[in-house]
């Protein structure tokens, strides 16, 4: 391995060489505010790294790892939502009994993971890097040992991941068996030389990864698990879930599937474009019943994702830009509401979350800052103008429109409308005259402390984020079409 | 610079009125007053101006523009921010500005909570309508389309009455779900004229000159029809108007029935017509069906109404009929009486709005049943409603009447039954306007009414300056309407042209 080569593997390496590094630290020093910053400092130079391996790209290290502009794209976008969870942890960690330290060398393995997911070229790094990210995850989720639906949501997920990762392996196995490779080009290569009819075994292979990959990204039929880990788990890991967890494994399904090409496989292309219209319709009309903010942005998630797919299944140049700004928008948007969740929770009322929908009402009377962001990141979700996610949502549809599958887009309209509803729904709450009994309510968490110095600046970061990205597209535009977009030669 | 002002001065006129609202709701009305008396200036000048061009053109297809001013947004996508003014967009803007005085100064008293936030949400309301009229970048008019309806929501929802969250939601969803259907055929065109022509670009002005044949520009069209049909409304996607009109704040009323309908009006006239010709031509028939099925339906149901409010939404529904089937008749009388239906009609159901926000803020009811007799205790509001009752009617001498006959004129040599059939609304018209002046001001008091709330006041000087100077406007409209044919008729020639080259009516 060449000096060149471990240039190329810096973005990867620093997280882990920072867990490690804040792991000692932590056993020298008990400090909460020391390892926030030393984390941070750990995702500020892993980001700078990405910078020094630019010039190498694109270069094979290894058979596993592949680093390109698509994967420096996507290491930035993950280093990035890391940041701001960090951000948001600490403030919410702080209002906290108990030792949180151990929390932040966990969220580095998992962005280590992702950053590996980012740039996996082979079914073992594939492996390597999901088990890194699900594993740390299972821990961060129940990371409050006191919290009952912590715990339980911790479980859940181990559980649900681990059966997904057996389909997963089994999938690989079988692609392996019927093709004798485990690298994503030669698959690609040699899937093409396959004639229809002795595919099948590879059909199965590919249909047990989608079912794996499904369980991750909580596609319909295999989303069961999201509300209620998203519900136990600490917001902010929450939103770690939503962000980076999902967006790691979509990044790594986009590479694998463009490069074997599904469009030759029709199969494949029903199979998802089935999955996409029931994750966009369930998603959105199961959310409909919930009162709980955090399961209706489980289920809001879900949908998303389909709608992403939507993208995904187009295909093209225009597909990947699409995909890749609507995951940076998602990315803004739900870190904004898990973070908005966060610092109302980081309120020291015996550790529940701020995350029935009735402890937002009124809100935007007595915190018309928090509400206002709040009403912002909702009409990002329902991608309404002015908003990261309208133009996240413009860019799928025309994705969609240019590959002519009006049957998805209709589909995105009407589930849309739904999930209108339920947004404009929390919006009414928000909005809602409460009976003036202001000295009462001071003392629950929706009235409660001050922001936190981290979690108010991440917000204000986020909302200036979230208007940029619906008003001024092009930067990122540019920086999508000169890097992700490279994914397709 | 000149057409960013329409956006630019309601926009820091809202700011600016929400910013010292929370001190000073006085401040914040008079801010938001100034703004719009501002914006209205500004039309009026290029009114004046624009009487000076010559125009170029005439009759052949070509456009001319009054200004037209173009800003890089997007290049990536070949989206620009594009925005242009002919005499339709102007006598809209002229419109939007004006009605949106008399809605700051009608919710002068009506609103007192929260004032300063009311008056955001009016002006940002106003500054996506007038996007709308400016856009000539398909994706422009889009994001203005959407936008519009986020403080629309906001108006209904935080200030309406009983049901508002009901109305409101019901409002969002119908023109969304709609919107996004137009989305969709905007990108269909999109990247269609682009495999036809290497251009990809949402840019109007070049769309317009591709023309495309064959069965998916009956799609594309319809896409962009569904979406005006809901904000005209045509019958049958018109259910969200009654609850929104209903349930919205007196000024919110008068913005919905007098501008956010007469967008989609506005839209048919500027792009479906325009972009797809053939396909329209192809679809009149049916368009001017549902019509006149609105026209009746509307009269209709008026009749049938308790609630004043609704009454009055209700003969928005029959009204836009003939807005519909001007356009869709396509000759120069009929869509000049249509651009003359949408002025007129905006000012006349604006006062009626008006009146009844008024009576409600006296007797707190809308029910028709509960009035009677008001005569006698407030004769002004009494006369002023007769009026604004016999322009709905369309008396000969006020603006509707001009503009109904015209509609009824040219649709005569297009299709005689239907101009037969939809000549019978006049009669519905005639019924539900005399209903309202008949039910609410004569006949036996209410007692029970009036002893509750004490006896009711007439109309106040501010009251009465509202009434006075859109009675003289329909007045004017009435009797001298050739200055809106004039400022209109370029445009709607060349929109005419193209859709009916050989008809020179």
């Amino acid at each position: 391995m060449s000096a060149s080569d471990i240039t190329a593997l810096l973005p990867i390496i620093t997280p882990a060489i920072a867990s490690v590094l804040v792991m000692m630290v932590i056993a020298f020093r008990r400090n909460h505010a020391l390892t926030a910053a030393l984390t941070t400092g750990g995702l500020v130079i892993a980001s700078s790294m990405l910078l020094v391996m630019l010039p190498l790209l694109p270069r094979q290290v290894t058979p596993l790892i592949f680093v390109d502009r698509y994967a420096f794209f996507f290491m930035g976008l993950f280093f990035a939502a890391s940041f701001f969870v960090v951000l948001l942890s600490y403030g919410y960690f702080a209002a906290r009994p108990g030792r949180h330290d151990e929390f932040y060398v966990l969220l580095l393995i998992a962005t280590f993971g992702s950053a590996v997911l980012a740039a996996s070229s082979h079914f073992v790094s594939f492996f390597l890097g999901l088990e890194l990210l699900g594993i740390s995850l299972y821990s961060m989720i129940a990371y409050q040992r006191t919290d009952r639906y912590g715990n339980e949501a911790g479980i859940k997920y181990l559980v649900l991941a681990a059966t997904s990762s057996a389909f997963l392996l089994f999938g690989m196995a079988l692609v392996y068996a019927q093709l004798g490779t485990m690298q994503f080009t030669r698959i690609a290569v040699e899937a093409a030389a396959l004639s229809v009819s002795s595919s099948l075994p590879l059909l199965a292979g590919f249909a047990l990864i989608i079912v794996g990959i499904g369980f991750k990204l909580a596609l319909v039929p295999f989303h069961m698990w999201s509300p209620d880990v998203y519900e136990g788990a600490p917001a902010p890991v929450s939103a770690f879930i939503a962000t980076v967890s999902k967006g790691a494994v979509f990044v790594l399904l986009l590479r694998y599937f463009s490069l074997v090409d599904i469009h030759r496989f029709p199969a494949i292309v029903t199979v998802f474009t089935i999955i996409a219209i029931a994750s966009m319709l369930i998603g959105n009309l199961l959310a409909l019943a919930q009162n709980n903010i955090k399961r209706i942005l489980a289920y809001s998630s879900i949908a998303h994702l389909g709608y992403v797919l939507v993208a995904f299944i187009a295909g093209g140049p225009a597909a990947i830009t699409a995909a890749s700004y609507y995951l940076a928008a998602y990315f803004v948007t739900i870190l904004g509401a898990f973070g908005i969740i966060s610092v109302l929770s980081s309120a020291g009322s015996g550790g529940r979350d701020a995350d029935a929908l009735d402890e937002y009402r009124g809100m935007a009377w007595h915190r018309p800052w928090l509400a206002g962001m709040l009403t912002l990141v909702l009409f990002s979700l329902a991608g309404i103008p002015l908003t990261a996610g309208f133009m996240g949502k413009f860019l799928v549809i025309s994705a969609g429109a240019g590959s002519t599958l009006w049957l998805l887009l209709v589909v995105v309209a009407v589930s849309s409308s739904i999930g209108l509803y339920y947004y404009l729904r929390i919006i009414t709450v928000l909005y809602t005259r409460v009976p003036a009994q202001v000295p009462e309510k001071r003392e629950t968490p929706a009235a409660g402390p001050r922001l936190s110095l981290s979690g108010g600046t991440a917000l204000v970061v986020l909302a200036v984020l979230l208007i940029w990205l619906g008003v001024f597209p092009s930067p990122l535009l540019r920086l999508i079409k000169a890097t992700a977009e490279h994914l397709i030669y | 610079m000149i057409l960013i002002w329409f956006i630019l001065l309601p926009l820091a006129g809202g700011v600016a009125a929400w910013l010292t609202g929370r001190r000073y709701p006085l401040l914040s009305r008079c801010v938001a007053l100034l703004a719009l008396i501002l914006t209205f200036g500004h039309a009026l000048s290029l009114w004046v101006r624009s009487t000076g061009i010559a125009w170029t053109g005439n009759g052949d297809g070509h456009r001319a523009w009054l200004y037209d001013v173009h800003y890089e947004w997007i290049p990536q996508l070949g989206i620009s921010f594009h925005l242009a003014i002919d005499g339709l967009s102007l006598l809209l803007l002229l419109l939007s500005a004006f009605l949106g005085i008399m809605s700051v100064a009608a919710s002068w008293t009506e609103i007192r909570d929260r004032t300063g936030f009311f008056h955001l949400q009016l002006l940002l309301v106003l500054t996506g309508i007038n996007g709308v009229f400016l856009a000539m970048d398909l994706f422009v008019f889009y994001f203005f389309w959407e936008l519009m309806l986020v403080p629309m929501y906001f108006l209904i929802d935080l200030w309406g009455h009983e049901n508002r969250h009901y109305a409101a939601v019901k409002f969002f969803i119908f023109t969304q779900v709609s919107g996004l259907l137009m989305l969709i055929a905007i990108l269909g065109l999109y990247f269609m004229h682009g495999a036809a022509t290497g251009l990809y670009t949402f840019d109007y002005m070049e769309l317009l000159r591709f023309q495309m044949k064959g069965s998916a520009s009956l799609w594309l069209m319809l896409g962009f029809f569904i979406a005006f049909a809901v904000k005209l409304p045509v019958v049958g996607v018109h259910t969200w108007l009654p609850d929104a009109h209903t349930e919205a704040p007196t000024a919110g009323s008068v913005i919905l029935a007098g501008l956010l309908l007469k967008t989609g009006a506005y839209g048919l006239l500027r792009f479906v017509i325009p972009l797809f010709p053939a396909a329209s031509r192809d679809f009149a028939q049916v368009a001017m069906i549902l019509a006149v099925a609105g026209i009746l339906y509307g009269a209709v149901m008026a009749f049938g109404q308790t609630d004043l409010k609704r009454l009055v939404a209700y003969t928005s529904v029959s009204h836009m009929g003939f807005v519909l089937l001007g356009i869709y008749a396509g000759n120069m009388l009929s869509m000049q009486g249509a651009v003359m239906q949408i002025i007129c009609h905006g000012v006349s159901t604006g006062a009626l709005f008006i009146i009844v926000g008024a009576l409600q803020e006296r007797i707190h009811t809308r029910d028709m049943s509960r009035m009677g007799g008001l005569w006698s205790t407030v004769p002004r509001m009494g006369a002023v409603t007769l009026f604004f009752a016999l322009a709905s009617l369309g008396l000969p001498g006020l603006g509707n009447f001009i503009a109904e006959f015209l509609v009824l004129l040219g649709t005569y040599p297009a299709d005689k039954i239907i101009a037969a059939i939809a000549s019978t609304g006049f009669i519905g018209a005639a019924v539900y306007s005399l209903w309202i002046v008949q039910r609410v001001f004569h006949g036996a008091g209410n007692r029970a009414a009036s002893e509750r709330d004490g006896r009711p006041t007439d109309f106040s000087f501010r009251e009465m300056a509202v009434m006075g100077v859109m009675m003289l406007v329909l007045l004017w409209l009435g009797l001298y309407p050739q200055a809106v044919f004039d400022i209109a008729k370029h445009p709607v020639e060349s929109i005419r042209f193209t859709y009916a080259p050989g008809d020179n009516r």
